[in-house]
């Protein structure tokens, strides 16, 4: 197994991971982490993908991609966790009502 | 005197004025984004002119070609999709400008004016982009503009149902983005064309057509992954109510007709079309069974919106190469433009009902129709659509699926086609009948400005009128669709 394989397994495990998270989580700022970290894993395949091509230099196209892949998550990370403490100052729970471990 | 230089107009004016929203203040900002709803209506018409001219056009934005540069590419069903944008886009700003003008709401018109902007912007680039990872970046535009609208009132119900509609909204443009990277790895093409060209049955395609469809499918609100959607419908500003029902469903809706018939159609069994048909199919007769039960109207008409995405849904099923998929195509299409009017109109007049009695609440609609007999017309008028009925545009639509459904011999659609048709009449006349026959009970107190209703009114007027039009937008739907020409040209 080369290095590109273990990133791009990497990569994909990272996903699967986050989405277990994602699902099972209530707590809104772990969903909105695990939603963030889900993003990096699919920037750490786009990463690997540039190297697969072979020849000397990556390919730069898959680079491109992640870096406007960053600015989307990090404004979108912003805007949620903005709207989770308007969540939690309405409510004072940080968890949306289906999903407070408490009201079940 | 039209060249493809027009193209740039529908994403960008609504992008320069979101810009220039920031800067200015006060009714400055109306203004702005007032004349940039009737600019873009004209650029759209530029490139409905251009491709009914040239055919499917394509355009490297400032001389750069694929890979690197953005390249735009429009043909009939993106002009369809950007002329359903402008008329709706149009008729809710005009609506905006008469609701927020009111003090109450004078601080939100400035945040309305500004996201309707991006969003507009958003939704207009995603329908003129050529690429998968362009449409990626105005996915997440629209998902981000869409969700901070979705909490503008502030309450504690829009805010939950915009965090709610964030987490789905990221996690379907996530699945989507995913694929994305798997499609490049596999066959290191971005742009549709392209990708169409080198596209080859295996895993790596499969769970590619599986991550995008399901990704589009639950931003969509596609029965089983609708839950999202009643409370961010109910929950929204009117106006907003109206473009989320009219506009952001039919964007990632129309994302999947592009990639379905597009870079995936040679390499999907026809098994997987029927799924999503038997998902749109159950989700006609759930949403409308939920939409029966409802006590208030917004909640109603968001069930109804579910129900009615179904119909959508149905063309997968339906649109094969044989001689009626043209038809069960363009009637699919023609829905998400009948739907979209027709809605919207139905979300606003509601708005002028909560604004003159304080509520929407059906048990106490009694005899309204004599107070309020414009935008009860609206709400019968848009129902006419909704059930399907002539000279509806979505009569038209049905017709279109029916006959489809029909001749391709999957009978059991026709039945779900009438019968949502038949369930639609039910939950419409729940508050029709008592508005329009009972008594009123009591004093109407406020009143809302007559352009609210007038615009309602007009939009409804559209979804009625598109079964006479519908000549035109299916000539403009026939360039560049995905068909052979012996199928094309065997549509009426």
């Amino acid at each position: 197994m080369n290095a590109v394989t273990l990133y791009l397994l990497s990569g994909v495990g990272i996903v699967l991971v986050c989405l277990y998270g994602l699902f099972v989580h209530g707590h809104l700022v772990r969903k909105i982490l695990a939603l963030n970290i889900l993003g990096s894993g699919v920037f750490m395949l786009l990463t690997a993908l540039a190297r697969r091509s072979g020849g000397p230099d990556p390919d730069p196209v898959p680079h491109a991609m992640v870096l406007t892949g960053i600015v989307v998550a990090v404004s979108a990370t912003a805007f949620a966790l903005a709207l989770a403490r308007r969540v939690h100052e309405q409510t004072d729970r940080p968890y949306l009502p289906e999903d407070d471990p408490e009201d079940a | 005197m039209i060249s493809p230089d027009w193209m740039v107009g529908p994403p960008f004016l609504p992008l320069v004025a979101a810009t220039l929203a920031f800067l200015l203040r006060g009714r400055a900002v109306v203004w702005v984004c007032l004349a940039t709803a009737v600019l873009t209506p004209v650029a759209v018409g530029g490139v409905v002119l251009l491709t009914l001219r040239d055919g499917p056009v394509g355009y490297a934005f400032g001389g750069w070609d694929a890979p690197l540069g953005i390249e735009l590419y429009a043909d009939g069903l993106s002009a369809f999709m950007l002329v359903m944008t402008a008329v709706v886009g149009l008729a809710v700003s005009v609506y905006a400008a008469a609701y927020y003008a009111a003090p109450k709401r004078a601080q939100d018109g400035r945040s309305f004016w500004l996201l309707w902007m991006f969003l507009w912007g958003a939704l207009n680039a995603l329908f003129l982009s050529a690429d998968i990872f362009n449409l990626y970046v105005a996915l997440e535009l629209l998902g981000l503009s869409a969700a901070a609208l979705i909490t503008l009132a502030g309450t504690l119900s829009s805010v939950t149902a915009g965090m709610r509609y964030l987490l789905v909204s990221l996690l379907g443009s996530l699945a989507y983005l995913l694929a994305v990277a798997l499609l490049f790895g596999a066959f290191g093409a971005l742009d549709i064309q392209t990708l169409e060209e080198r596209i080859s049955p295996g895993p790596a395609a499969w769970t590619a057509v599986a991550l995008m469809v399901t990704g589009l499918a639950l931003k969509t609100g596609l029965f089983p992954l609708h839950f999202w959607l009643p409370p961010a419908y109910a929950g929204s500003p009117i106006p907003v109510t109206a473009l989320l029902s009219g506009l952001t469903a039919k964007a990632s809706f129309y994302l999947v007709v592009r990639l379905w018939f597009g870079p995936f159609s040679d390499i999907l069994a026809p098994v997987a079309g029927q799924l999503l048909g038997l998902l749109g199919a159950v989700g006609i007769v759930w949403g409308s069974v939920l939409a029966l039960r409802q006590r208030r109207l917004k909640p109603l008409l968001a069930y109804s919106s579910v129900s009615q995405i179904g119909y959508l849904f149905l063309l997968f099923s339906l649109a094969t190469t044989a001689g009626w998929g043209f038809d069960a195509w363009s009637g699919g299409i023609y829905q998400a433009l009948s739907h979209a009017c027709a809605k919207a109109a139905m979300f606003m007049a509601v708005g002028t009902i909560i604004g003159s009695i304080g509520h929407d609440d059906i048990e106490r609609m009694d005899g309204i129709g004599q107070h309020l007999p414009l935008t009860i017309g609206t709400l019968g008028v848009g129902g006419v659509t909704l059930m399907g009925l002539p000279p509806s545009g979505g009569f038209t639509a049905k017709w279109l699926l029916l006959t489809a459904a029909v001749e391709s011999g999957q009978w059991w659609l026709a039945v779900v086609i009438l019968a949502g048709g038949l369930l639609a009449a039910g939950y419409l006349f729940r508050f029709l009948g008592p508005a329009l026959l009972n008594m009123p009970a009591g004093k109407i107190s406020r009143s809302t400005p007559g352009v609210m209703e007038l615009t309602a009114f007009g939009l409804a007027l559209v979804s009625l009128s598109l079964g006479l039009t519908s000549g035109p937008l299916l000539e403009l739907l026939r360039v560049g669709a995905p068909f052979p020409a012996s199928v094309i040209a065997g549509a009426p």
